[in-house]
């Protein structure tokens, strides 16, 4: 998990601007108070929550315990990013918007497999695209050269996107119906593991140049994901890498887990994936549809009932 | 670090919510297959909660073993790695039933 990759709150911004919100802090000694950090854009979804306090306020002195009582919480860690994850999953829902969150260690190949992916796609599907770093936003230019939207989040020390960040980035993108959103994470292949985004899948991409062992040393993110791209198999020929042990390990950590071997470079295997995203978002259109259409019916429902009175 | 935050976050919002000040001790469930390793989550709670209401509460870490559906033998068998062998049979077609969990269970206030 995220507990060894130190990563930091207070530092995202998303194309360039703070992503801080006004909340509450209950200070060491019981004290409350709001305030507004920096915060570009309208907030379009919910939330109330604090963060982490990083200085020590001036008026906190030691408390002498009181009477003490058990608080019983029984809730999970990730229950904040799970209801922001909620919430873009039902907007994207609504909207009939194919989403995927790719994940992999630095270098795999996730922005050429992304370019590579919207040229290909150009004329017949509309690619919107969120990218993750830490610090630069070359990725989101690089994607912006293929003439696809594509917003920049910069995670500062943080390792990996949630999904209350990329809810903020969705509202800016403004997502046409019926689209494709394709989730750039912070290369690392431990804690993106958790976080749910919203998306219909992750999809973790290991390069050739990787080991074949990786799918084991990171099982939750080989177990979190639905599909794994085996990515610069154009490089097989020199190389001693082994596929067939490598989808070994996949299966082992995730029996169901399905496989596609790529080269983003010379678009070795790109139809096999082209046809992947296809499926999922004709099923994801025909699922808004099926909402719509039994909207409507529940609407014509009401209303005979309404005029019948 | 994330994880450690996350627990903050749960006691903030239960100390606005339950009216309490100071927290002595924190228990949390954490799954066997979940891939916290505890002593990174007690170095981090120790850092992120330095300045909170929980600052000094000691850590509670009650371990939850991990199972797995075996497909090959049709029956729940314990499982001590994500990507471990059925201790039945050998095989690898294993689901993952229990042991994931990441909770905060009670706090000790005041
Ligand atoms: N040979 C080869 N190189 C690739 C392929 N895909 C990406 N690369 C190279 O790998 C490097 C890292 O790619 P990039 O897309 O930036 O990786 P990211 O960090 O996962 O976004 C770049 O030099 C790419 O040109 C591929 O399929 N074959
Ligand atoms: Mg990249
Ligand atoms: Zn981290
Ligand atoms: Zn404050
Ligand atoms: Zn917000
Ligand atoms: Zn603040
Ligand atoms: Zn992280
Ligand atoms: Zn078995």
């Amino acid at each position: 998990m995220c507990t060894t990759c130190g990563c930091g709150a207070g530092e995202v911004k998303i194309d360039g601007e703070n992503a801080d919100h006004e909340h509450e802090h209950v200070h060491a000694d019981g004290t409350r108070h709001s305030h507004d950090h920096a915060h570009e854009g309208d907030h379009g979804h919910e939330h109330s929550h604090t963060h982490e306090h990083r200085y020590a306020p001036a008026h906190s002195h030691a408390p002498g315990m009181g009477a003490r009582r058990m608080v019983q919480i029984e809730q999970d860690i990730l229950a904040k990013n799970n209801a922001y994850a909620k919430q873009n999953r039902e907007r994207l829902a609504e909207r009939g918007i194919f989403t995927l969150n790719l994940v992999s260690s630095p270098g795999s190949g996730k922005t050429t497999l992304l370019c590579k992916t919207i040229e290909m796609l150009r004329g017949k599907a509309s690619v919107s695209v969120i990218e993750g770093d830490q610090q630069t936003s070359q990725d989101a230019e690089r994607i912006r050269a293929t003439g696809a939207p594509a917003i920049q989040i910069n995670t500062g020390k943080g390792c990996h996107l949630d999904a209350h960040m990329v809810g903020h980035a969705m509202e800016k993108l403004d997502l046409p119906e019926d689209s494709l959103l394709m989730v750039e994470n912070v290369g690392n292949l431990v804690c993106p593991a958790a976080f749910d985004l919203g998306e219909a899948h992750k999809v973790v991409i290991l390069s050739v140049t990787e080991g074949e062992d990786k799918p084991i040393k990171y099982p939750d993110m080989f177990r979190a994901a639905t599909l794994m791209l085996l990515n610069k198999c154009d490089l097989l020929p020199y190389l001693s890498f082994k596929v067939d042990a490598a989808i070994e390990f996949a299966r082992r950590v995730n029996p169901d887990i399905q496989v596609i071997q790529v080269s983003a470079t010379t678009g070795q295997g790109m139809d096999e994936w082209l046809a992947w995203i296809e499926v999922g978002a004709r099923d994801t259109a025909a699922k808004k549809l099926a909402t719509v259409d039994a909207l409507k019916r529940r609407v014509a429902e009401l209303e005979a009932q309404l005029g019948a009175r | 670090m994330a994880l450690a935050e996350g627990v903050l976050q749960l006691i903030e919002d239960a100390a606005r919510e339950q009216d309490f000040a100071r927290v002595s001790a924190v228990w949390l469930e954490i799954g066997q297959l979940s891939g916290v390793e505890v002593e990174a989550m007690k170095f981090c709670f120790d850092a992120v909660t330095r300045d909170s209401i929980a600052a000094g509460a000691t850590l509670e870490i009650i371990a939850v073993p991990g199972t797995g559906w075996c497909m090959a033998c049709a029956r729940t068998v314990p499982m001590a790695e994500v990507f471990g062998a059925c201790p039945q049979c050998g095989g690898y077609q294993m689901q993952v039933t229990g042991g994931t969990e990441m909770r905060v269970k009670e706090l000790e206030v005041a």
